[in-house]
């Protein structure tokens, strides 16, 4: 069984059409990048996986490990093992960093029925990825993303999805606004979480990403659809004739 | 032409009428206490309760709140002294000296009055009232001048209560812990209090109101607290009274120069609360931070009342209330900055910002500036609203459900106000406090 199935997915954002009949399958260990012009979905689709409100699906199903998907709260999804890590990190005053790690790994592992991860335990996982990321140790005790550069909130986000080991990872845009320096220590990030046993998504507008984190399928959506799907040279060919061919092929 | 319609008085103004002309003579001190009391009842009777028709008063009507005026409560018993010293106190293990107040009467055999600290005297408001002791004379009702109706009220009636004086120069190492515990009866408490902390003394005071939860009893308190030039005082406030009790309690405070004054507090319990403050910074150069944080739920209505009065050059202010609203709850915040003509220099800032939970809450805030003078700081801001979905989102994204998303969101908001208190033992309680109220949530 895939783990993720997504099958005629038509969802709209207040009132407006976004999606229009999204088939993807994932499979396990698989990493998939999604690629499209602005207005194409692919943040829309990030959301609706993670199950942000106000996106409504009003039509076609989501199966993760064959179970509906879209049924679930967006917190039983993440214990399930979906990570979404945002395109625009939000920040949350007053809540420390470590704080916000601890509850949400051990609100998971609770509701997997696994035992709650001892103080000392977090803490030296934490400090062990926050130092591969680059991250001070002293923006751990700081409020969530609050002060945080672009660049420091894409790898704290980074930092969070190596924590809560996912399943299912789904990166929107998490090359954008990086210099070429965090891109490399964000993609690295990823490429060592990559296991047989965890999926990816990586969302993008640019190929750049993908010479650093390599995908194995690459599908290049449109208009709220999948117009074209191939191997990673697929990237390669965007990047040099654009996305004009596709957003034609997909008002046709 | 102004015709001043005078309305006929209603249960409660007659019962307390009644009450005040019934226990005058037994009431504690002699000829100028005495004359304080009728000039001070007098004021009351001929406005009588304050009501919506009064601007101080505009949200919270006590003449409509307060339906009948309770019989004073009598001095406590046995049973209520034993009831008193089985209640939890509502600072946990906060290491501290604490003095208790039954029904508004000190109660001695309750209270830590061992190896006070050179320079630190307590007492029975009573007992000196009726000796009428010079201190009391001095301050009294004169540390700062209001007209305030149920202040008046207070000062007619006012039984027990404390009597703090902490000498120039002395440092309270522990802090002083009043603990004022409600009748478990229909009845009504005047509870009166005046601290002193002179020059250059160091004092922590922490203030606690509770009650029984299904006794419908009536609490006037007041505090009248002088801060002395270079003096260091934190003030906590706990108002955790009964459900179904009206709390009235005013605090009156006259801080000097060059000194450190912070105030808090934390509103969780009553009915109907009315949490009102006057401080007058009479001296040049005083830093103070006037905090607090309410959190109600189902129909409890609290009215916190502020006016900061900069009299002298140079002091600095900051003001921060938030309240967490829940069910039919309703806040008030009436925040008045005055900056007199002398008051140059002056930098006061006042934020007050409602978390409403419920669709049904209501948050009533009413900031006000009045400057007379040209070169000062000053500012205010106001904010109402909901959790933000996208912060909900964020956190449940990450596992967190719901409830416990909200909580951590709720507690971030009102640990804004709460870090501002200096003892770190004090501000981890009101957090597991906030944590406990959001647990009973549910």
């Amino acid at each position: 069984m895939a783990l993720l199935e997504i099958k005629n997915l038509h969802a709209e954002v207040d009132g407006k059409k976004i999606l229009n009949g999204i088939d993807l399958v994932v499979e396990q260990g698989q990493l998939h990048a999604i690629m499209g012009p602005n207005g194409s979905g692919k943040s829309t689709l990030s959301y609706v996986l993670a199950g942000k409100p106000g996106y409504t699906v009003t039509e076609g199903q989501v199966l993760l490990d064959g179970e509906d998907l879209l049924a679930m709260e967006p917190d039983e999804r993440a214990a399930r093992g979906v990570f979404l890590a945002f395109q625009y990190p939000l920040e949350i005053p007053g809540v420390a960093s470590m704080t916000f790690l601890r509850t949400a790994l051990n609100a998971q592992r609770k509701r997997r029925g696994e035992p709650e991860l001892s103080t000392p335990e977090f803490i030296k996982r934490v400090r062990e990825v926050a130092g591969k990321l680059e991250i001070e140790q002293e923006m751990l005790r700081r409020a969530v993303n609050v002060g945080f550069s672009g660049g420091e909130k894409k790898r704290n986000e980074i930092l969070q999805m190596t924590m809560l080991e996912p399943r299912l990872a789904i990166m929107d845009e998490t090359d954008s606004g990086l210099d070429i320096d965090a891109l490399r220590i964000v993609a690295d990030g990823v490429n060592r979480l990559r296991a047989p046993e965890r999926s990816m998504i990586v969302i993008t507008h640019y190929q750049r990403l993908l010479n650093y984190i390599v995908p194995d399928v690459v599908h290049v959506l449109s208009k709220g659809r999948v117009v074209k799907t191939g191997g990673k040279e697929l990237a390669l060919e965007l990047e040099a004739r654009g996305y004009a061919q596709y957003q034609d092929e997909a008002a046709a | 032409m102004n015709v001043e319609v005078k309305p006929l008085k209603t249960a409660a103004e007659l019962a307390l009428a009644n009450t005040f002309a019934a226990v005058r003579d037994q009431l504690p001190g002699g000829g100028p206490v005495a004359a304080l009391r009728d000039s001070a009842f007098r004021n009351f009777d001929a406005r009588g309760l304050p009501h919506r028709r009064i601007e101080e008063w505009k949200y919270t009507d006590l003449r409509a709140l307060m339906r009948e005026a309770k019989p004073l409560a009598a001095p406590p018993d046995a049973a209520a002294k034993a009831r008193a010293k089985a209640a939890p106190s509502p600072i946990g293990d906060v290491e501290c000296r604490r003095i208790v107040f039954v029904n508004g009467a000190f109660v001695r055999e309750l209270s830590d009055l061992g190896a006070l600290e050179t320079g630190l005297t307590i007492g029975s408001m009573a007992a000196l009232l009726a000796k009428g002791d010079p201190l009391i004379t001095q301050h009294l009702g004169k540390v700062v001048a209001s007209d305030d109706p149920a202040l008046a009220l207070n000062t007619a009636l006012m039984g027990d209560g404390a009597f703090v004086h902490v000498a120039a120069g002395a440092v309270v190492d522990r802090p002083l812990h009043l603990a004022f515990i409600g009748p478990d009866t229909a009845a009504s408490v005047f509870a009166r209090s005046l601290i002193v902390i002179e020059r250059g003394a160091r004092a922590m005071l922490i203030e606690s109101h509770e009650g029984a939860g299904d006794a419908d009893y009536q609490v006037n308190a007041a505090l009248e607290l002088v801060v002395g030039d270079e003096a260091h005082v934190d003030h906590v406030k706990l108002i955790g009274e009964g459900a179904k009790a009206l709390h009235v309690s005013t605090l009156l405070a006259a801080i000097g120069a060059h000194a450190r004054f912070n105030t808090f507090t934390f509103t969780t319990g009553g009915a109907v609360v009315r949490n009102q403050m006057f401080l007058r910074f009479d001296g040049v150069e005083t830093v103070a931070s006037i905090r607090g944080a309410t959190l109600l739920q189902k129909r409890q209505h609290a009215d916190t009342t502020l006016v900061v009065d900069h009299v002298a050059v140079g002091c600095q202010s900051r003001e921060l209330f938030k309240s967490v609203l829940d069910g039919d709850s309703r806040a008030v915040f009436q925040g008045k900055i005055i900056v007199r003509p002398g008051a140059q220099k002056t930098d006061a800032k006042m934020m007050t910002q409602a978390l409403l939970l419920s669709d049904r809450a209501e948050a009533d805030n009413k900031p006000e500036l009045e400057i007379f003078a040209d070169d000062v700081q000053c500012g205010h801001g106001a904010t109402a609203g909901a959790l933000d979905p996208d912060l909900l989102f964020y956190l449940k994204s990450r596992g967190i459900p719901q409830k416990q998303a909200e909580a951590l969101l709720i507690q971030s908001f009102v640990g804004e106000a709460i870090e501002g208190i200096e003892h770190a033992g004090l501000r981890e309680i009101l957090m597991e406090a906030v944590a406990a109220h959001l647990v009973a949530r549910g």
